[in-house]
């Protein structure tokens, strides 16, 4: 059997329309959100973990290594490739649907009563997921960009001196994992739910498991800063 | 009782409408909500005006016909029922009830409170059916079904095409009707032969029609009338994500180009499947 550069061509087409047609449902965009979200949780405890090296008593030398060994790892930066696709995919879909469902209701009710049929958390999904957006690019703007792109002389634990005692920046680090919390709060389960894991057996432990999870993983992340600002 | 009652008028789906205020005394508490506006439409005609339209037929709570947002709860403040099951006596603590037609892009208002839920029709046309001929009654015992599953698909069976979940839900989703469509043929013998099919099509249709996507809010799970639950929304995922790989290639046809100079093929193949 011989193959030439048309069948490959077309063997690509076919893939391609494919997963276009079955990505493109609401269902199938539902799907890609909720992967790439449960990819950046678990991204967020990875990142967690590296933080709380800041935490110890060694004038930042652990945390320095780490960061070294992170940036040199081959395995760390094809994951971040993964990390950084997750995150275009997680934030243009999230766009998209929430753009949709805006125009699915075009005259909005005179009473509005949604605080008694689904949570606070729910209803404001692309609002708490835009602010930490925001957060997201000032962040890299003071860590990823400074250390990979411009290769500046300081140390990691350096930079993470002189952010974390912009008294602003901290108000601002705090600000946004509230926000983080908030996404999570029903984030978390509702990934579950988008993927089809839903059970009477073990539903109730992934929303106890996500409320405990949005909860303690900010609190931690947003404890760093301030531990810094007051006591380094 | 006295209200005021404040409702959407909108003579034509392409007008504008707007809310009128009306007041009503001497109210029975045990009038049901329905006969309430029927009071108020026979006074609007003895004074010469033009009666409020608004949709019912069974008026116990079976047909899914009626269904209107009372003061900003879908199918009024009570759950688990139709708003033709609302009684007076649910509704005196308010001073004005502010009464308004379902709102989605998917369900156009015809005029005043009634609108147009042919969307749902059409999703159905696409998937919610087997096709087979029912014949004579079977033997009881021929299709063995587990009782727990015979029960999840009687629950999702209960489904009366109301709407609420639609107008419930913030994003005017209407993941809860199809996913009880779907659960209910999918839990049984019968659905299987044209399952991949069926979720294909029937999401196709939904998203053709203009609702918004799902966020798992569970407003709909809250207002639905007949308790259909999110366990159904997880089903229809699964099925989707199943037909996804095993749907057939009938329902997918890919481009008849793998055989070298089939032009008849290749031309037949965008004329049925670019247009
Ligand atoms: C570390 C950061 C983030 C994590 C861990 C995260 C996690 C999640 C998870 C788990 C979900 C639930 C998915 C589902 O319902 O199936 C979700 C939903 C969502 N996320 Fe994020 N997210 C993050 C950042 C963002 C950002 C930056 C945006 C920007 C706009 C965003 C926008 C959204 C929206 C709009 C939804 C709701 C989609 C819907 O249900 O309609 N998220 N997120
Ligand atoms: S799922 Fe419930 S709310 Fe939605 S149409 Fe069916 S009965 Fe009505
Ligand atoms: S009129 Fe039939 S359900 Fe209300």
């Amino acid at each position: 059997m011989s193959y030439d550069i048309t069948e490959y061509k077309n063997t690509i087409k076919d893939t391609k329309k494919w997963l276009a047609d079955g990505l493109s449902r609401s269902t199938g965009k539902k799907f890609l959100m909720a992967m790439t979200g449960l990819f950046l949780i678990t991204f967020l405890m990875v990142h967690l973990f590296g933080n709380l090296l800041l935490l110890v008593n060694d004038n930042g030398i652990s945390f320095n290594e780490y960061s070294k060994n992170m940036s040199h790892s081959k395995i760390i930066r094809v994951m971040e490739i993964f990390l950084f696709t997750g995150f275009i995919f997680h934030i243009g879909f999230g766009a998209t649907v929430s753009i949709q469902n805006r125009l699915a209701r075009k005259i909005p009710y005179a009473v509005i009563k949604s605080s008694e049929t689904s949570s606070f958390f729910s209803r404001y999904m692309f609002h708490t997921g835009s602010l930490v957006f925001i957060f997201l690019l000032l962040h890299l703007n003071s860590f990823f960009i400074p250390h990979r792109v411009l290769e500046s002389g300081l140390s990691m634990y350096e930079s993470a001196l002189i952010v974390f005692h912009n008294p602003l920046f901290v108000l601002f680090y705090i600000f946004a994992m509230i926000l983080l919390s908030f996404h999570l709060m029903h984030g978390f389960q509702s990934a579950f739910q988008s993927l089809g894991i839903h059970h009477n057996k073990y539903t109730p432990s992934i929303k106890l498991l996500g409320r405990f999870f949005a909860l303690v993983v900010p609190l931690v992340f947003a404890v760093i800063p301030v531990y810094i600002y007051f006591w380094k | 009782m006295k209200m005021n009652i404040k409702i959407w008028r909108q003579a034509f789906q392409t007008t504008r409408g707007n809310f009128q205020t009306y007041i009503l005394e001497n109210m029975d508490d045990n009038m049901s909500f329905l006969e309430m506006l029927d009071v108020l439409n026979e006074k609007i005609l003895h004074e010469g005006g033009d009666p409020v339209s608004f949709s019912h037929d069974c008026r116990e709570g079976i047909c899914g016909s009626c269904g209107v947002v009372i003061n900003g709860r879908v199918h009024g403040p009570l759950q688990g029922v139709t708003t033709c099951q609302i009684y007076m006596r649910h509704l005196k603590h308010y001073k004005t009830l502010v009464i308004e037609p379902w709102r989605a892009r998917a369900f156009p208002i015809i005029k005043d409170l009634v609108t147009d839920r042919q969307a749902f029709d059409r999703i159905l046309q696409a998937g919610g059916y087997i096709s087979i001929n029912t014949g004579g009654i079977p033997d009881a015992n021929a299709t063995p079904i587990g009782r727990h599953i015979a029960d999840q698909a009687f629950a999702a069976a209960s489904c009366i095409g109301c709407g609420a979940c639609v107008a419930a839900c913030p994003n005017a989703s209407a993941n809860l009707f199809v996913s009880a469509k779907i659960s209910h043929l999918a839990f049984l013998p019968q659905g299987q032969p044209e399952k991949n099919h069926r979720v294909e099509s029937m999401l196709k249709a939904m998203d053709k029609e203009g609702f918004g996507n799902c966020s798992n809010t569970a407003a709909c799970e809250f207002e639905c009338p007949k308790g259909i639950t999110l366990k159904n929304i997880a089903k229809l995922n699964r099925e989707y994500f199943e037909a996804l790989f095993r749907s057939s290639l009938e329902e997918h046809p890919t481009h008849p180009h793998h055989g070298k100079g089939d032009e008849v093929a290749h031309a037949a193949f965008h004329d049925t499947h670019e247009k």
